[in-house]
């Protein structure tokens, strides 16, 4: 890309990012058989991407599991059926939540720094150096990081639901009172492997790849200035949120 | 090397975690979770009416889990739903008089086949067939039932009226 953003209708901006962003996907698609064969790479960036991002993941789980519970509880207890507490947090994490919430905290944590070390590279020239060594950026630098976000995304999704059942659990039960067997029991009957656990984690794999390929694509085409990086790492978290959401809506209505 | 070396274990120690979360969500909050591993023996039960009861749905006695629904079919000469229930081995002591029921837990629960224990000596065996057998409440047929039972008091109204006036008319 070049250095001034190219003046343009912002229809015509918006349709040049997509078909770029889809470019991008292409050729990452390709360069992720050569890069299998560093996979030390993809699991140091495992490491960082996933890893890395425990604490806030596992933090925010337990805070939305405790809120989540204390909310239904007070709603259903409205209409005499507190015992589907369980059923209710468990839908709700294993469909929507879990996979969504994770991929923006994912995006906030994982993301911006993706796209920062890639934008400094650029604007370091390190990426044009790579080049003249023949070695490919994208199999070596951008594949990576792509693959661990796919690979990495879907397990903090289940350990962020988990924590949020232990968090719904610590206030329904101990804190509120409510039956330690009706709660789990209501859940086994209602809640399926397939058609939630599974549903949820096919989702987080894709919104992974999403987050990855947004800000592997935005540090890779910013414009080579600390000014352009810094809007570059902005812009990662806008689209890979929107992207998400959006592309959340699409995957229920036919998934389900 | 010894970097590269802490990112790995920090890794492994990632995935085996984010595993070990997704299969407890996955066997301990579904319905997996609701498989017994242990040995069972069937039952049979018809009824006339099973309403909502699925598959998998409890069979409890006093409000215990004690074995699931494994098979619902029609028996196509007598059009009476034939229900096999899977009974957990260790609960083979149940007298061969019991009584099945199908109850909706709650008001809008979950239907499943409720056992009351009878008072017989002799024990149900593998493959036998529960006798007396209590079909599913429609609540469409109790509406019905009340809208009818409502019509019924109507009628029978000016006729309690009338009773006890022919007393007082015997008395002038």
């Amino acid at each position: 890309m070049s250095d001034k953003p190219v003046r343009g209708s912002l229809i015509g901006d918006g349709l040049a990012q997509v078909g770029a962003l889809a470019l991008f996907l292409l050729q990452v698609l390709a360069a992720l058989p050569r890069s299998l064969r560093h996979f030390t790479e993809t699991i140091r960036q495992i490491f960082f991407v996933g890893a890395m991002s425990l604490i806030i993941i596992m933090t925010c789980g337990l805070f939305i599991g405790l809120v989540l519970g204390l909310q239904l509880y007070e709603v259903l207890s409205r209409f005499g059926s507190t015992a589907s507490v369980g059923t209710v947090v468990a839908i709700a994490l294993y469909r929507e939540l879990g996979p969504v919430v994770t991929a923006l905290l994912f995006a906030g944590r994982a993301g911006t720094s993706i796209t920062a070390e890639i934008g400094l590279m650029r604007a370091t020239d390190q990426l044009a150096a790579m080049e003249m060594m023949a070695v490919d950026p994208l199999a070596y630098v951008v594949a990576p990081r792509f693959l661990a976000g796919i690979i990495a995304m879907p397990l903090l999704a289940s350990i962020f639901n988990a924590l949020a059942i232990f968090g719904a659990h610590l206030v329904a039960v101990s804190w509120l009172g409510l039956d330690n067997g009706t709660f789990w029991s209501n859940m086994t009957g209602a809640v399926d492997v397939w058609t939630d656990v599974m549903n949820g984690v096919w989702k987080s794999a894709v919104f992974g790849g999403v987050v990855t390929l947004v800000a592997t694509f935005q540090g890779y085409s910013t414009a080579p200035t600390s000014e352009g990086v810094a809007y570059a790492t902005t812009r990662t978290v806008v689209y890979s949120s929107i992207l998400t959401l959006a592309i959340d809506f699409l995957m229920t209505a036919f998934l389900m | 090397m010894t970097q590269r070396r802490s990112h790995q274990i920090g890794t492994g120690l990632f995935i085996v975690l984010g595993f070990t979360a997704l299969g407890y969500l996955a066997t301990q909050t579904t319905s997996l979770a609701n498989y017994r591993q242990g040995p069972t023996y069937a039952l049979k039960a018809r009824f006339t009416n099973v309403g909502q009861l699925k598959l998998r749905a409890p069979v409890k006695i006093a409000g215990v889990r004690i074995g699931s629904v494994s098979d619902i079919q029609l028996e196509p000469d007598r059009l009476e739903a034939l229900v096999t229930l899977a009974i957990d081995k260790r609960y083979d002591q149940l007298p061969d008089d019991s009584a099945a029921a199908v109850f909706t837990s709650g008001l809008l629960g979950d239907q499943y086949v409720a056992l009351k224990p009878g008072g017989s000596p002799d024990m149900f065996k593998h493959g036998d067939e529960i006798i007396l057998t209590q079909s599913s409440m429609q609540l469409e047929e109790l509406i019905g039932k009340y809208l009818v039972g409502s019509g019924d008091s109507q009628t029978r109204k000016p006729a309690a009226e009338e009773s006890p006036a022919t007393p007082e008319s015997a008395n002038h």
